[in-house]
């Protein structure tokens, strides 16, 4: 296949690695390191890419933020503008508020950057909270996974301040409004609330001259670095611990099934990091979003109809309008309103966030090491606590429009509000109960892979070697199935080492699986996935013992009847 | 079969019993011994992530060249419609920039330099659907015994012999350095004072709209809502109020305040602070049907003919009114300031 000039050029090019790699490993010792990160391995599935996703739009937001740093202008000197857009021509607005116009109108590419940034904030929110949710329906968060739950429920976090403190930096009438809020729930925390609020605007509300420097400082330098700090300790536990992966045919909780990190998964994700990139650039320059030149700039005694914050932040200014009239005063004291919807219910929420790894174990009395994820409706109740969850969220997100919704909807938004306060009771109750009911649905049905009987469909591939489709046998409940099966002859090495007894949990029925290998050397599979057969976590703590060649372990799943 | 060694190597082996030889024989699969069950996690790795006896060098168009040669055309075109793009973008940019235009080169950029990149993983690249062994995670019993002393070994060289220096001397020295180190965050801002229980108004102030000019009181249409801050003060965060005439209709106010309203001829003026009692927003809807004030950013609504108290929402405290009079020359003026602090609440409302 390969021409002389072909392998002549392979040889030379293999002898120019060798330097580099030798010139490094010489000053590092990095090659054997570098050797199991080139051939690490990661599973494939469409939800693990969330991440990722979320991954990429940080590296734009970086990206597009140093181009609107070089031109954003912290300033809250009141200047008069003349430029482009005729529309604002002579208004009196802070200089921040017209270097942001400015770069909408004038920087070339200023509007496409400045857009595709807001909407990759946008996204990098969603990609953050979708996989969160993947993290949470499917368990991934359990031993040994719970810091990096913790490390990212802080990413979640910082990237909402990060977010809310960007959406501010224009100084527009919609985001003014917005820091006012801000101001108001900080003023409200009894005891501090004043003398906190005084000392982060630089004085009372709208702050001093030095309001805009310290939220861009905050925006451009603290955050990103905490971010950066936060996402590379979030990869460096993904790399160490390997990632999660689902339970199927030939997969146990002792190996990895996927793709290789070189050159699989490099190209790959970086197809990923473009395609990303795609959208978010799409959008950028044919989507608009936040015209702050149609909002005008900030003045505190305009407010405009249809004020609403990024979707992010949707929950919690929903809950600052669903939340009841309740203020408490005595002895001479007072805890204002804002404080229980803007510090007291996100605080709950976020311990509760922050808590939940180990509540799942108290609920589950499950304290073992879980390398293969739970399904959704496998954890019933899990799963009804988190659609409960989405639902509250949901709901106070959709009140945070309630006056726009009313609108659309034709009714009055007193009882548009009315309807979103029972809801955000109702709707958690009747989700989670739904969910439940499903989750019990699902598990009953035929579509249950780990459920399916022993067997499956036998193919025979152009190169000859025979795999086993489904064949999958017993071992219910965590990963207590997979190991033998066929997954890793997906490319060609036959024989694939089930055949001997190296997966337990069904030592007399396993005749379908004997078909499969018959073709090759019965003996001589590559015993490695033999190997790694046992792996009852039935006892929480221990593992299952396979080892090469040996039927041992077993423990956990039961056989799931031959038919 | 050349093309897959491995496979081959073993088939000529025969088969593999579990034995140690099938260790020596394919030593990539297995080096380890099985007595070493009792390690930390239980289970015997393989020693590293290097999967063992796949074939790494399959991939799905491999066997046909054809195809093969086939698929490097068409990544190639779809790469070249990013090289396009970026002329696009170039000229685009050249001539002035434009946010469509930019956008659509964009999006067509990456989409295609994306799909390019992906059918050439998919179709050309080996490394699909390996196996390998997870390793441990962990370190070994002994490592974790060995961590301990060396830790404590350091520890107790500190605290058991040297605990006063510890207990008695560093905490108390850390603590009165650590608050030393906090004193500079008093420069961040002025501290609260009584700044929140004050505006700008003050005694005999005109009540001048936003362009500055002074509120006549014959100005005023009745069922209008007018926006005023106190003479030299336009704009004041906290200042703002919203002056209305009423005309006759009955206002009930509250206890003491029941003269705050000017009433000349059939017009009847209440002035209200406009920063809403809830968190801070600029009231500045209206409904004129039943006089009432509707903060815009959640909703709060205040009855203006019943002192401004509100009647649906977050906010549960009425807007303070503020105090009225005429001069001499027929313009509005304050009486003084509001006479409770105006805005959201905080701890020390009340007090001062």
């Amino acid at each position: 296949m390969s021409t002389m000039a072909e392998r002549s050029a392979a040889r030379k090019r293999a002898k120019l690695e060798q330097q580099a790699l030798d010139w490094a490993d010489d000053r590092l010792g990095s090659s054997k390191w570098l050797r199991s990160a080139l051939d690490k391995i990661f599973p494939d599935h469409w939800s693990f890419m969330v991440g990722e996703i979320a991954m990429y739009c940080f590296v734009i937001l970086l990206a597009t933020g140093i181009y609107l740093a070089l031109f954003y202008n912290a300033s809250s000197a009141v200047v008069v503008y003349h430029g482009p857009y005729k529309a604002l021509d002579g208004q009196s607005m802070t200089e921040a508020y017209a270097s942001v116009i400015n770069i909408s109108f004038s920087v070339r590419a200023g509007l496409v950057m400045r857009q595709a940034h807001h909407w990759a904030a946008l996204i990098f929110m969603a990609a953050i909270t979708f996989h969160m949710g993947r993290i949470f329906f499917t368990g991934a968060f359990r031993r040994p996974r719970e810091i990096n739950w913790i490390i990212g429920v802080t990413l979640l976090l910082v990237s909402m301040l990060e977010g809310f403190s960007g959406y501010s930096l224009p100084d527009d009438l919609l985001s003014g409004s917005g820091l006012r809020v801000v101001f108001s729930i900080i003023q409200s925390i009894p005891l501090i609330g004043p003398w906190l609020a005084f000392n982060l605007w630089g004085g009372a509300f709208p702050g001093s001259g030095a309001f805009f420097e310290r939220l861009f400082l905050i925006h451009e330098f603290l955050f990103p670095l905490l971010l950066a700090g936060l996402l590379g300790g979030h990869l460096a536990i993904l790399w160490h611990q390997k990632h999660t992966d689902f339970a199927g045919p030939g997969k146990t909780e002792h190996n990895i099934v996927g793709s290789r990190l070189w050159p699989q998964y490099t190209i790959k994700s970086t197809a990923l990091l473009t395609f990303v990139a795609a959208v978010i650039f799409g959008l950028g320059g044919l989507v608009q979003i936040n015209p702050i030149w149609v909002f005008g700039p900030y003045e505190a005694a305009r407010s405009s109809a249809g004020t609403q914050p990024d979707w992010y932040v949707g929950w919690l200014d929903g809950a600052m309008r669903l939340w009841p009239h309740w203020e408490f005063r005595s002895f001479g004291h007072e805890i204002a309103n804002p404080f229980f919807p803007g510090i007291l219910l996100p605080g709950i929420v976020f311990t509760f966030i922050y808590a939940w790894p180990w509540l799942d174990k108290r609920l589950y009395a499950d304290y073992g090491e879980h390398n293969l994820l739970d399904r959704p409706r496998d954890k019933p109740l899990r799963t009804a606590l988190g659609v409960a969850a989405l639902f509250f969220f949901v709901d106070l997100t959709l009140a945070s429009a309630t006056d726009v919704i009313g609108n659309g909807l034709q009714i009055s938004f007193e009882r548009l509000i009315e309807i979103l306060q029972y809801g955000s009771f109702i709707g958690p109750i009747v989700g989670g109960l739904v969910a439940y009911r499903v989750c019990i649905l699902l598990q009953g049905g035929k579509v249950h892979p780990i459920q399916r009987p022993v067997g499956g469909i036998i193919t025979r591939d152009a190169r000859g070697a025979y795999h086993t489709l489904g064949a999958d046998h017993g071992g219910n409940g965590h990963g207590g199935n997979g190991h033998g099966g066929n997954g890793h002859d997906g490319n060609g090495h036959d024989g694939n080492g089930h055949d001997g007894n190296g997966h337990d949990g069904h030592g007399e029925d396993e005749p379908l699986e004997r078909v499969a290998v018959g073709h090759g050397d019965p003996g001589g599979g590559n015993g490695a996935s033999a190997a790694l057969g046992g792996d009852g976590l039935g006892s929480p703590g221990t593992f299952g013992t396979g080892t090469l060649g040996e039927a041992t372990s077993g423990g956990g799943g039961d056989p799931a009847p031959a038919e | 079969m050349a093309e897959n060694p491995m496979v081959e190597d073993r088939t000529a082996e025969g088969p593999v019993a579990e034995t140690g030889t099938a260790a020596e024989q394919l030593p990539r699969v297995f080096t380890g011994t099985h007595d070493n069950l009792d390690g930390a996690d239980g289970h015997t790795p393989w020693p590293d992530d290097v999967p063992a006896g796949q074939d790494d060098t399959w991939y799905p168009l491999r066997d046909d060249p054809w195809k093969a040669r086939r698929m490097e055309y068409i990544i190639a075109a779809f790469w070249g419609i990013t090289a396009v793009c970026g002329i696009g973008l170039m000229i685009v940019y050249w001539t002035g920039g434009q946010a469509q235009y930019e956008g659509a080169l964009l999006l067509l950029a990456f989409a295609s330099l994306g799909t390019g990149l992906v059918l050439w993983a998919r179709y050309l690249l080996p490394g699909h659907d390996i196996t390998a062994s997870r390793g441990h995670h962990v370190s070994d019993p002994e490592e974790r015994a060995a961590i301990v002393e060396s830790l404590s070994r350091g520890t107790e060289a500190i605290l058991s012999r040297r605990g006063f220096l510890v207990k008695k001397v560093l905490v108390p020295v850390g603590g009165i350095f650590g608050i030393a180190a906090l004193w500079p965050l008093a420069s961040l801002g002025t501290r609260p004072g009584d700044a929140l229980y004050h505006t700008k108004w003050y005694p005999g102030a005109r009540l001048v709209t936003e362009d500055g000019n002074a509120l006549h009181v014959d100005d005023v249409m009745v069922d209008g809502l007018l926006t005023v801050f106190p003479e030299g003060y336009i704009d004041d965060a906290s200042s703002g109020a919203v002056v209305l005439n009423i005309g006759g209709a009955p206002i009930q106010a509250r206890r003491g305040q029941a003269d705050f309203e000017v009433v000349s001829g059939a017009n009847g003026i209440v002035a209200f602070s406009k920063i809403c009692t809830h968190a801070g927003c600029a009231v500045s809807l209206f409904n004129v049907l039943t006089m009432q004030l509707i903060c815009p950013c959640h909703q709060s609504t205040f009855n203006i003919l019943q002192d401004c108290s509100p009647v649906f929402g977050p906010a549960s405290r009425p807007l303070p009114q503020l105090p009225l009079l005429v001069d001499a020359e027929g313009y509005l003026i304050a009486r003084s300031d509001f006479i409770e602090p105006v805005g959201p609440g905080f701890w020390n409302r009340s007090g001062d």
